[in-house]
């Protein structure tokens, strides 16, 4: 687990586009701080006052052009070097075409979750985003569109590509392609409000089979339970369907996530908790308990209902 | 003029009491008290922000701590960021420009010296409000009081559809009245610097001190009135239907962000350009060397401030700009590099040949050459633009950013408290006190701030309340939190010390480090006109002309 996340773990071309450039920055930044450091450490040692040299003031020296001059050359070269490894990379990252077989993605940060839209494909899901893998012979990125329909936010994945915020009224593009399959985990990288820390995102990168008929699954309308149907009378009868949509019911809010195919997720409240029937019922309950400061409301149901109501999430599968 | 002080006291008939202290100091307009009020308050505000970021780091230690609940941590986070950049960063560097240019530059008093105490108690009266914030109302949603928008205080977060409270107007004008407090004393110390020199001082002779404070003034300058422009157009898009920031309206987001950080990143050269201020004096007396090329010192300085002028999108390389404006971004924040690597070669150069005493001034000045010297290479990594989007919003960037304040500049004013204390009291520090603050400062900076880049490197963002456990980074926090603790241990110390030796530490004399700018020239604590004739100077080190009539520095220069 413990690798998760980290950004010199990538498995994606412009995830290792970027290791390979820090490679560089950090090799030139060690040498330097080696080569100053040192100095630094020799001129403590060497000149320290000792009772030798007590009664006497050293020779005052006050300056010397040819050494000045040399100490400001050699970092410019350095810099130079530094940003001509800098521009080819944003421009290999950032101006990169986008292929007509790409998968398109629009990504929508809410306060505290995330909304997944696929536009060819017309499917829509929150928090945990599905891409297939892309295949070096034959590339198959993911191209996300990001949106934001209240604060800002930023896109994080590290082992996939480098964060790029979400913005209102701004519309950004990011890209990945996997390079091979699994889960890969993220969160919410740009400070919007109480519940920033658990706006938490997994992406699970599928072979592509897999992805189409997740898709395919994604794309079919809820599935009726009739044993769930006392929750979802409570559902349409409350003001649950002013937030959620559930494709096939009366459910059509957008406020939050899109219940549709809820049990095909693995977290509830943008990966908060586990997807269970005690946290699901916990959370409809009392969401400050899981989440403290989400915008999801508690709904002051009796136990027979939360029961009833739970019962018909899980059968969202 | 001596005589005339003996007169003067002995016609007093009883010492002043209480309320006749209190009066003086409150309408005081001589730039050493008002110096000495800049640098209390400052250390006042540094306890209070000290003790939120040990609430940060104990509601970090592990996973899923609950110390405190994420609103009051949104609080903290923004308290402590806005209250260590403005309410002590600002005042401590403006205190110890107040008290010590004047003296520097053989002044009697700064150009203003009503202008000066008018704008002291600006800033002091908007720091006790952006404290009155916690009595007076709320931030986010069902958040309670005090301001939770973080210092950057990023729009649309701060539009009323998100924060309807007035928590975020108490930080608007808390900044806004503070930085007119420091336009009004940027102002004074340019006037002061450029027209009250005493005779013989050419721009040429200043003490670096001088310069730096002039070249960090004009800086304020550019930097102050582009945050009190957008703190206004906030005001005016909360309270007067404006929709400048106001996304729901069709207002700009990234507006708010160019504003700030064309504030934002100036105000970090803002301050760290009066810590070289500090160490360019200390470095040449405890090296017993004059600093080496001060006209190349001083051109390095100024070249900062101009380029740290056009580097500010570098805080926004995440929010989509095209790939032309992250490349001129990039390639100005290295540069900035440049000059900066100078000022070390520089302060490096000064030592070398020299004869170096470890007293604790000094001890802070090496400890700062590291540490600096590490945060800019930490810096040149961010600059890289691609890097960048993964270290950005990081633990990683509050690592380094903590490298610059803590590691250099904090670290530059202990030098500075314990270089100038016996000047300031006429009583030395003791050096047994400095050392242990000074190891313990270390020991607990060290295992704070290096700790803190890992979980940056492993995917942790900033400003979260709690995190998930195992994703490698409860162990790094842990330490972090420790070493926070030792910090503020060494913090006690070093208060104790101060305290202690304000009222009982051994006499300092006139000139205890056997110096060579005019401050030293004069008597400790120095009188309230500062010098009793007027010093007339012929190098850049008075003092040592004095003190090597054979071998003056005037036939050098």
């Amino acid at each position: 687990m413990t690798h998760l996340l980290n950004i010199f773990a990538p498995e994606s071309t412009p995830a290792k586009a970027i290791i390979d450039l820090s490679v560089v920055v950090l090799s030139i930044t060690a040498v330097i701080f080696v080569v100053v450091a040192s100095l630094l450490v020799y001129a403590i040692v060497k000149f320290r006052a000792t009772p030798a040299n007590a009664d006497r003031e050293p020779a005052q020296v006050y300056g010397s052009t040819q050494i000045e001059l040399a100490w400001t050359i050699v970092p410019i070269l350095i810099v130079v070097v530094l940003f001509a490894a800098t521009a080819r990379v944003i421009h290999a990252i950032q101006d990169a075409p986008q292929p007509p077989d790409a998968i398109e993605v629009t990504v929508i940060g809410h306060q505290f979750w995330w909304e997944y839209r696929y536009p060819a494909l017309g499917v829509v899901t929150a928090n945990e985003l599905h891409i297939p893998v892309s295949d070096p012979s034959r590339p198959r990125p993911t191209f996300l569109t990001l949106l934001s329909a209240d604060t800002d936010h930023s896109f994080w994945i590290p082992q996939l590509a480098g964060k790029t915020d979400l913005i209102p009224n701004r519309i950004n593009r990011l890209w990945m392609d996997p390079l091979r399959t699994g889960l890969f985990l993220g969160q919410c990288a740009q400070y919007c409000g109480t519940q920033h820390a658990k706006m938490l995102q997994r992406v699970s990168v599928d072979t592509v089979d897999e992805f189409e008929a997740w898709a395919r699954a994604q794309q079919e309308p809820a599935v009726q339970d009739e044993s769930a149907m006392a929750g979802r009378r409570i559902f349409e009868t409350t003001s649950c369907i002013n937030c959620h949509t559930i494709r096939g019911t009366a459910a059509n809010g957008r406020f939050g996530p899109d219940l549709t195919h809820l049990m095909s997720r693995a977290t509830i409240a943008s990966g908060a908790a586990e997807i269970t029937h005690e946290n699901l019922r916990l959370w409809l309950k009392s969401p400050d308990a899981i989440k403290p400061g989400s915008l999801m409301p508690a709904m002051n149901m009796s136990d027979a209902e939360l029961d009833a109501l739970a019962r018909y999430m899980a059968s969202l599968r | 003029m001596a005589s005339n002080v003996m007169a003067f006291q002995g016609a007093r008939i009883e010492a002043p009491t209480w309320g006749e202290t209190l009066h003086e100091w409150v309408t005081t307009v001589d730039h050493k008290r008002i110096g000495l009020l800049y640098i209390l308050y400052a250390l006042l505000f540094l306890a209070i922000a000290g003790v939120e970021a040990l609430v940060i780091r104990i509601q970090l230690m592990y996973p899923h701590n609950g110390f405190v609940s994420p609103q009051v941590f949104n609080r903290m986070f923004t308290m402590h960021g806005t209250t260590m950049i403005f309410f002590f960063a600002m005042p401590i560097l403006f205190g110890f420009g107040n008290y010590l240019v004047p003296l520097m530059i053989g002044a009697r008093d700064m150009a203003f010296p009503r202008l000066n105490a008018f704008s002291f108690w600006l800033s002091a009266f908007s720091g006790f409000l952006l404290y009155f914030s916690f009595l007076g109302g709320s931030g986010l949603y069902g958040a309670g009081s005090a301001p939770d928008v973080g210092w950057w205080a990023y729009a649309p977060l701060t539009a009323r559809a998100f924060s309807p409270g007035p928590s975020t107007d108490y930080w608007t004008i808390a900044v806004l009245v503070s930085g007119f407090g420091s336009i009004g004393t940027a102002v004074n110390l340019i006037a002061t610097i450029l027209c009250m020199r005493c005779p013989g001082m050419t721009l040429g002779r200043m003490p670096l001190l001088a310069w730096l404070y002039l070249t960090m003034c004009g800086l304020a300058l550019i930097a102050i009135p582009p945050l009190s422009a957008s703190q206004m157009m906030l005001l005016v898009d909360r309270y007067l239907g404006g929709h400048f920031f106001d996304t729901q309206a069709g207002g700009s987001a990234t507006i708010w962000m160019h504003f700030f950080w064309i504030f934002g990143h100036p105000e970090v050269y803002v301050l760290v350009i009066p810590a070289f201020a500090f160490i360019s004096e200390i470095i040449p007396v405890f090296s017993r060397k004059p600093i080496f090329g001060y006209p190349v010192m001083v051109a390095a300085s100024v070249c900062i401030a101009f380029v740290s002028t056009s580097v500010w999108a570098h805080h926004m390389f995440t929010i989509g700009m095209n790939s032309y404006a992250n490349g001129f971004f990039a390639i100005t924040t290295m540069a900035v590099g440049v000059p900066t690597g100078i000022k070390i070669f520089n302060w490096l150069a000064t030592m070398w040949g020299g004869r170096i005493e470890f007293r604790t001034p000094m001890l802070f000045c090496v400890a700062f050459l590291f540490q600096f010297l590490l945060a800019g290479l930490t810096g040149v990594m961010l600059a890289s633009a691609p890097f960048n989007w993964q270290l950005g919003g990081s633990y990683f960037v509050v690592a380094h950013f903590h490298y610059v304040i803590v590691g250099a500049i904090l670290f530059c004013a202990f030098a500075a408290f314990y270089y100038w204390f016996p000047k300031v009291t006429g009583r030395m520090l003791s050096e047994t006190l400095g050392k242990w603050h000074f190891w313990l400062f270390v020991v607990g900076f060290h295992l704070t701030f290096d700790t803190m880049h890992v979980p940056g490197l492993l995917g942790m963002p900033r400003r979260i309340y709690t995190y998930e456990a195992g994703r490698g980074w409860e162990g790094w926090n842990a330490v972090v939190t420790v070493g926070a603790v030792i910090q503020g241990v060494a913090i006690l110390i070093f208060v104790f010390n101060l305290v202690r030796a304000a009222l009982t530490g051994p006499k300092a004399g006139n000139d205890p480090w056997d110096a060579w700018t005019l401050e030293w020239s004069t008597t400790s604590p120095p009188p309230e006109y500062n010098f009793a004739t007027l010093p007339e100077v012929r190098s850049r080190r008075p003092l040592w002309d004095l003190k090597h009539p054979e071998d003056p520095d005037w036939k050098y220069e």
